[in-house]
């Protein structure tokens, strides 16, 4: 805060100069003032795209903060009509299907990084990154109708497993790009030194480089965990939701996001508020992803 | 070996994607051929479907999401790396990033009970009052509609846009700013003599990278762009985006015919993502040395 009261040291051209009465024209003032105004605008532009992230918050938590309570945690949600009860089962829900996600896309995010940066020729390389690129530019609903199609058709019902593995093969790109980058830092000379005492290849790889570069790795896990909690739209026909408990992973399964669009676009004022609380809930979950990434990347960095 | 077996997963997986729903669409692509995209009736009672009222709205809004997205994130992404007190720097960068993280389901929701029932009040009335004979702007005005879609996706790739040409400025060679200046150019002078026209290419890639995912979005567009599968020339009238059509009717499609034709709207949908997205690749690879892989 009180970083405003100084004046930054690079270069304020225009209010510099506008001080020093140089001998000139018109136009010299002119461009001065017009580059101090450009300045202003752009700062002004910088503001503007801030501003929502402000204002997403400030109404979660004065929408949210009220409904929140401890039933919110415990409670089931209650049939319409019914004023009261929570989102106990979303949120395990939620955890649950990201417990999942993590099965499927860490080991095949990670191994496919190892490949890149370890096996890859330069071309198979080039490819796997183009293909990885464009899986990450894939729609999520659309990952919702892949795997509608290739696990809820078969096994002919919507199923906490077929949500885990769409947001698992979300996962799967971003993992693999972070783990790749974090790889190619690991120093030639470790890779180097293991060879030199006749270790072999696979050894090397995952008692030295994996190893050396552990923190990293976790890191772009929990980022692509962080990105992959509050879809929705991948889960809209696999997960499905579910307003009871989920007994067993071949049925369908409540989560947070879900629950949140049902009672956004609900008529009922209860379920308005519930849907706050929800999505308090929910933002406090990634926020606190966020923060533990920032963390560790920071003492990574100070080291 | 088993690396090597996962990354051929991630070539699998495209050719998964796109067989799923090319097996998934098969009846509805031989009923209605290449007259499914051009067909503006979606009526499921007497099974005729076309896509062409989700595509023109998906275009649409996510036109309308660029045109306000692309100046903004820009002119942030030239105050972030030219011209911002170092000190202010971090902190800004960091609220974007933050806003990366929000989920589109709170943006809808955000949407639904704030941003909408605002707009709708105060800048739409306005709009409609004083621009009301232009037909972009004639009402009814719901709040909900394709202006609101456009709005909301607007904020949602703002983060990527800002922090893709935050990587393209820097990675203008700072020789450039330094001739300008010897030339005796202002501040802005050199940002805009040296700098734009040095990055234009990769400020382009970067909002053709925003398209991408503008095309894509689902949640939020589905909960303000006021879901008719009409064209209209108002931006206040309610449209339909190609994602949301799905989101919404998926899950009831009660015929073959039915679930077919979503998901040829799927594959139309991915069709358009991939290209975009492929163009937006090749103009950042030229350049940014990766840019765009850094960015999630």
């Amino acid at each position: 805060m009180n970083s405003t009261a100084l004046i930054p040291p690079d270069g304020d051209v225009a209010s510099r100069s506008a001080r020093s009465t140089q001998p000139s024209a018109r136009v010299v003032t002119w461009r001065r003032w017009q580059s101090g105004a450009m300045r202003i605008l752009m700062g002004f532009c910088s503001l503007v795209v801030a501003a929502p992230l402000f204002l997403v918050l400030y109404f979660l938590i004065r929408e949210g903060a009220t409904a929140v309570d401890w039933h919110f945690f415990t409670q089931l949600p209650k049939p319409t009509g019914e004023v009261g009860g929570g989102m106990a089962n979303a949120i395990l829900g939620t955890i649950v299907l990201l417990l999942m996600a993590a099965t499927v896309g860490v080991p095949i995010g990670v191994l496919g990084g190892v490949y890149l940066a370890e096996y890859g020729s330069e071309r198979a390389n080039h490819w796997i990154r183009f293909s990885a690129d464009v899986l990450n530019g894939v729609p999520s609903i659309i990952w919702g109708i892949v795997v509608y199609a290739l696990l809820v058709v078969p096994f002919k019902t919507f199923s906490a497993y077929a949500g885990g593995v769409a947001l698992g093969l979300m996962m799967i790109p971003l993992v693999m790009r972070t783990t790749e980058e974090v790889l190619v830092l690991v120093p030639q000379s470790y890779r180097e030194a293991g060879l030199a005492l006749g270790i072999a290849r696979w050894k090397i790889i995952t008692v030295i480089v994996l190893k050396t570069a552990r923190k990293g790795i976790v890191t772009g896990v929990l980022v692509a965990l962080a990105r992959v909690a509050g879809e929705t739209a991948p889960l809209l026909f696999t997960a499905l939701g579910n307003n009871f408990w989920s007994h067993s992973l071949k049925e369908p399964i409540a989560a947070l996001p879900l629950q949140i669009f049902t009672y956004a676009i609900s008529p009922y004022d209860d379920w308005h508020r519930q849907a706050w609380a929800g999505a308090l809930v929910l933002m406090l979950m990634i926020l606190t992803l966020n923060v533990t990434v920032r963390l560790l990347s920071r003492s990574k960095s100070t080291r | 070996m088993l690396a090597a077996a996962a990354a051929l997963t991630i070539v699998a997986l495209i050719l998964l994607v796109g067989w799923e729903l090319y097996a998934g669409s098969r009846l509805a692509l031989h009923r209605f051929g290449f007259g499914f995209l051009v067909h503006s009736t979606w009526d499921p009672v007497s099974e005729e479907y076309g896509a062409l009222p989700f595509i023109f709205g998906t275009l649409v809004s996510s036109l309308i999401a660029l045109v306000i997205a692309v100046p903004l994130g820009v002119a942030t992404a030239l105050f972030l790396t030219e011209m911002a007190p170092v000190r202010l720097r971090q902190p800004v960068i960091t609220v974007i990033e933050m806003l990366a993280a929000v989920p589109s389901v709170i943006f809808g929701l955000w949407g639904i009970f704030v941003l909408v029932p605002w707009l709708r009040d105060h800048p739409y009335h306005w709009l409609e009052q004083h621009f009301g004979f232009l037909p972009i702007f004639r009402g009814p005005v719901y709040g909900v509609g394709m202006l609101s879609g456009g709005i909301v996706v607007a904020i949602m790739i703002l983060p990527i846009i800002t922090s893709v040409s935050r990587e393209i400025l820097r990675s203008v060679p700072n020789l450039q700013r330094e001739a300008a200046y010897a030339l005796g150019a202002t501040h802005w002078e050199a940002i805009r003599i040296a700098v734009l026209s040095y990055a234009s290419r990769g400020l382009f890639g970067a909002a053709v990278l925003g398209l991408g995912r503008a095309l894509g979005e689902t949640m939020a567009v589905t909960m303000v762009i006021g879901n008719r599968a009409e064209i209209s020339a108002s931006l206040f009238a309610p449209g339909y985006t190609l994602a949301s059509v799905v989101a919404n009717e998926f899950a009831e499609a009660t015929t073959d015919l039915y679930l077919n034709s979503l998901f040829e709207l799927g594959l139309v949908l991915v069709a358009i993502t991939i290209l975009v997205n492929g163009l937006a690749q090749l103009l950042l690879r030229t350049i940014g040395g990766g840019a765009s892989t850094k960015v999630l």
